[in-house]
């Protein structure tokens, strides 16, 4: 998939989103954010565009972009799944909810995405909903008060979902 | 092109004149949690059956049409653990454990008659009392709500309902009457304190930009809350973002800055979209942009998304952040008062100081002064979290004691299944990572800046979290101490290297390799991490360690001497047995058992060698007669 055609439209997207951030340096973190929820990734040869583009070393956009947890180097799943590990969702049980999503879908601390690059599971700290912790985040939704049960359930739900 | 300025007393009449014309007003929580439990469905819901009466609905009260029912999403009431909630006005009935299947019964009783649904009130566990309005819940009356005060009442996205409470009056004070010095002088008088963490008195750090060079000036409200547990800032920019807005601009005028910035952390999508929205709807009345209130001073607000790293919520790693750069700490000085973004003075505050702000200015120092304690005036949002029966936000004057939030705000301390723990209290750790905990002792302590600080503690941005005895509290610093050593900036070794050798002790502890020696050590590497490091992430890590050992040493000592964990929560330490009076040997523990550690004949009591036992836990999961004892 890398022919010409592609090649272009993939790097439109980028100038576009490049033009909207006036190809200034000091948007660097929005323009990564915005270069983000398209590709849903940072595609290293995106990042080197962008750098010759706001004329940067492109060791500096690489650093900038692996500083920040937010910004992902690898592709990652379809479903995104946040487990949140912040003191409230902690105490209340949130590693158990995370081994039981590991434990079903084959992954571990390393491995955090699936091989048919459907899920990822991270945890993060605090999503600032701990009236419910614990509480987890697939994509955009949030749901709370999470048990190991329930976890395994909602991804019961997608695979279905992903069958049909 | 000669804008007219903004006139507010008639956008407040209008909207007042609107608002009277309507039969009902129908408010849902559409805070993060309650959106978790299904809020939204429950809008739609309600909204289906309002059209289904043939009544003409609005989504949002707008002066220039008629509705008879107006329904508007709110942001977090604080009470999210009885949520979703819905609010029937002008009756004030207050709903709570909403399911979209209640809307007819809602709609039928409180919209179409004056009757409330009796079984959707809240019921006080303690006295059994049903609660028609907010007014007669504990966990609201026990608070003082002025800050979280329109959060969750007003519709976050209507800027004509914040106005129409007021909203924007102080702003136009600030510009219009008064003097940048009058503004630093009745802030400083009212003893205001930053909310985000250190505690630093709002008015003084304002006047240190007084005295710097140059035109050029900044103000950056620090939305980043990174600290686990802790969400009150969240909820003020998703809640009521003009409040936030307002504050800015009074501290804009009261510097001379004509550019700010809102950070707000890349997890928090809502409050980046609502803050973003406050910011075009005042920029399109005219509140925001070239001619603040008809005074000819500009001012611009830029919204930032940061990017999920906890050490920029530190200012000078803040201030490198928007600059574009690895959001790393700076050295202070030069403060950021006097050389911060681009080089220029940069007042950076907090989101619910600045939230505080316009209360100051409108009602004066006195007022706020007239609340909190001595050296801690005013009000503080907690986040109540942990095993406490009611979680949630909440607003109190400084100068509550803790057994008043816990137990009286907070409904007493709960067991794993959430039921009431009697006695169970043990600890709440305090503002987060760079916080500590209070135990027992402490429980008739007024909180306060001072107090906290002189019992190892600290208010911070304001987290928390209620521990009941089952709570391992070397775990709990062992928690803390991995977040700060995920989330340090590695700058320096300190910081970098100590805080995994305090990790790594913890972990000793914890998985039975240590002895007395381990928790010498980990005091002494604590307090280089402390001394050595350059920024509050570093300087601040040890705390949860030190408080922890300072008040639960016999819990360090138990693990290291006795071999034991006080809490039973510790696997290393575990010594699972079968009760031979339970067991009826079914057999499934050995079953399940890994390693081939059970045996026993069927329908005969199993036995675990204790030799071959590697603590896995998967036989006293197995046991459905809870026969495996001392897991
Ligand atoms: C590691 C670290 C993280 C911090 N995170 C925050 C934060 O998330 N929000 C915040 O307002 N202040 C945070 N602070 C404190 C800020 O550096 C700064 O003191 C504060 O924003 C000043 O505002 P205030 O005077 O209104 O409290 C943090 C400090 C450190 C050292
Ligand atoms: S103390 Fe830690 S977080 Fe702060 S600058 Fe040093 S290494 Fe970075
Ligand atoms: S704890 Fe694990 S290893 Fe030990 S007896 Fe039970 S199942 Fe077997
Ligand atoms: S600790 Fe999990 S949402 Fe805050
Ligand atoms: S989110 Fe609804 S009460 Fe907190």
């Amino acid at each position: 998939m890398s022919c010409e055609a592609c090649k272009k439209q993939k790097f439109e997207k980028v100038c576009r989103i490049l033009e909207e951030h006036q190809a200034d340096k000091s948007n660097l973190i929005p323009i990564l954010h915005a270069v983000q929820r398209e590709y849903r990734y940072l595609p290293e040869e995106i990042l080197t565009y962008i750098a010759t583009s706001l004329k940067m070393p492109p060791a500096k956009v690489y650093g900038v972009a692996s500083f920040y947890a937010h910004f992902a180097l690898e592709p990652k799943g379809k479903y995104v799944i946040h487990v949140c590990d912040g003191t409230a969702c902690h105490v209340k049980g949130s590693i158990a909810i995370l081994e039981a999503m590991q434990g079903k879908l084959g992954l571990d601390k390393e491995k955090c995405t699936t091989d048919d690059q459907l899920f990822t599971v991270e945890t993060v700290s605090c999503l600032g909903a701990c009236g419910m912790a614990p509480v987890i985040t697939i994509n955009e939704d949030v749901y709370g008060l999470v048990t190991p049960e329930k976890a395994g359930n909602l991804i019961e739900e997608i695979l279905e979902k992903e069958k049909a | 092109m000669i804008a007219a300025t903004v006139n507010l007393e008639s956008i407040k009449e209008n909207y007042l004149k609107a608002l009277e014309k309507t039969q009902r007003q129908i408010v849902v929580c559409a805070g993060t949690a309650c959106v978790a439990n299904g809020s939204l469905k429950v809008f739609e819901a309600i909204k289906e059956q309002v059209e289904k009466k043939d009544l003409n609905v609005s989504v949002k009260l707008e002066s220039d049409k008629d509705a008879d029912v107006v329904m508007a999403k709110t942001g977090c009431r604080g009470f999210c653990q009885v949520g979703p909630l819905v609010t029937v006005r002008p009756q004030e009935y207050h709903y709570v454990r909403v399911k979209p299947e209640d809307a007819a019964e809602i709609v039928e009783s409180s919209v179409a008659d004056d009757k409330p649904v009796e079984r959707l009130l809240y019921s006080d566990p303690a006295t059994g009392n049903t609660c028609k309005t907010t007014k007669d819940i504990p966990f609201y009356t026990r608070q003082k709500r002025t800050v979280l005060d329109e959060c969750g009442k007003i519709d976050a996205c209507n800027i004509e309902e914040y106005i129409s409470h007021e909203g924007y009056f102080a702003a136009r004070k600030a510009f219009t009457q008064m003097q940048p010095q009058q503004i630093y002088d009745e802030v400083l008088e009212s003893g205001l304190r930053g909310r985000g963490g250190g505690g630093f008195p709002t008015g003084k750090k304002w006047a240190l930009t007084l005295p710097q060079p140059g035109e050029k000036k900044y103000v950056i409200c620090n939305g980043d809350e990174g600290d686990p547990g802790a969400f009150m800032d969240r909820s003020l920019m998703e809640g009521n973002p003009h409040r936030v807005l307002e504050g800015m601009m009074i501290a804009a005028r009261a510097i001379g800055a004509d550019e700010a910035y809102v950070y707000v952390r890349a997890e928090y999508p809502l409050a980046v979209s609502r803050v973003s929205e406050a910011v075009r709807d005042a920029e399109a009345l005219g509140i925001l942009g070239d001619d603040v209130f008809g005074t000819g001073e500009s001012l611009k607000i830029k919204v930032l998304e940061g990017a999920g790293a906890f050490v920029c919520g530190e200012e000078t790693a803040l201030i490198a952040s928007i600059e574009g750069r690895r959001g790393m700490p700076n050295p202070k000085p030069p403060f950021p008062a006097q050389s911060g973004l681009w080089g220029r003075p940069t007042c950076i505050n907090n989101v619910e100081t600045l939230a505080t702000v316009p209360l100051i200015i409108q009602h004066g120092a006195e007022y706020f002064k007239s609340m909190g304690t001595e050296n801690s005036a005013g009000t503080k949002t907690f986040a109540l979290t942990g095993h406490v029966a009611n979680t949630g936000l909440i607003e109190v004057p400084f100068g509550l004691t803790l057994r008043e939030i816990v137990f009286g705000i907070g409904g007493g301390v709960t067991d794993d299944d959430g039921n009431i723990f009697e006695d169970g209290f043990k600890a709440v750790q305090c503002g987060g990572p760079s916080g500590g905990c209070l135990t027992e002792e402490h429980l008739d302590l007024p909180i306060d800046y001072d107090n906290l600080r002189n019992i190892g503690a600290m208010v911070g941005s304001g987290g928390l979290v209620v521990m009941n005895k089952k709570t391992c509290m070397v775990q709990i610093a062992h928690f803390f101490m991995q977040f700060t050593q995920n989330e340090s900036c590695g700058k320096c070794v300190p910081c970098r290297e100590g805080t995994k050798q305090m990790l790594r002790l913890l972990e000793d502890i914890i998985e039975a390799r240590a002895t007395l020696e381990t928790i010498d050590l980990l005091e002494r590497v604590a307090s280089a991490v402390s001394k050595g490091s350059l920024c509050g992430l570093g300087k601040t890590a040890p705390n949860p360690v030190l408080t922890t050992l300072k008040y639960f040493r016999d819990e360090y000592t138990a693990h290291v001497v006795h071999g034991k964990c006080p809490a039973g929560q510790c696997k290393a330490f575990a010594m699972p047995e079968i009760d031979p009076e339970k067991c009826i040997g079914c057999g499934l523990c050995k079953k399940k058992c890994p390693v081939d550690a059970i045996e026993g004949e069927k329908k005969q009591p199993h036995v675990i060698d204790q030799d071959k036992c590697i603590k896995c836990g998967a036989c006293a999961e197995a046991c459905k007669f809870n026969a495996v004892i001392g897991m």
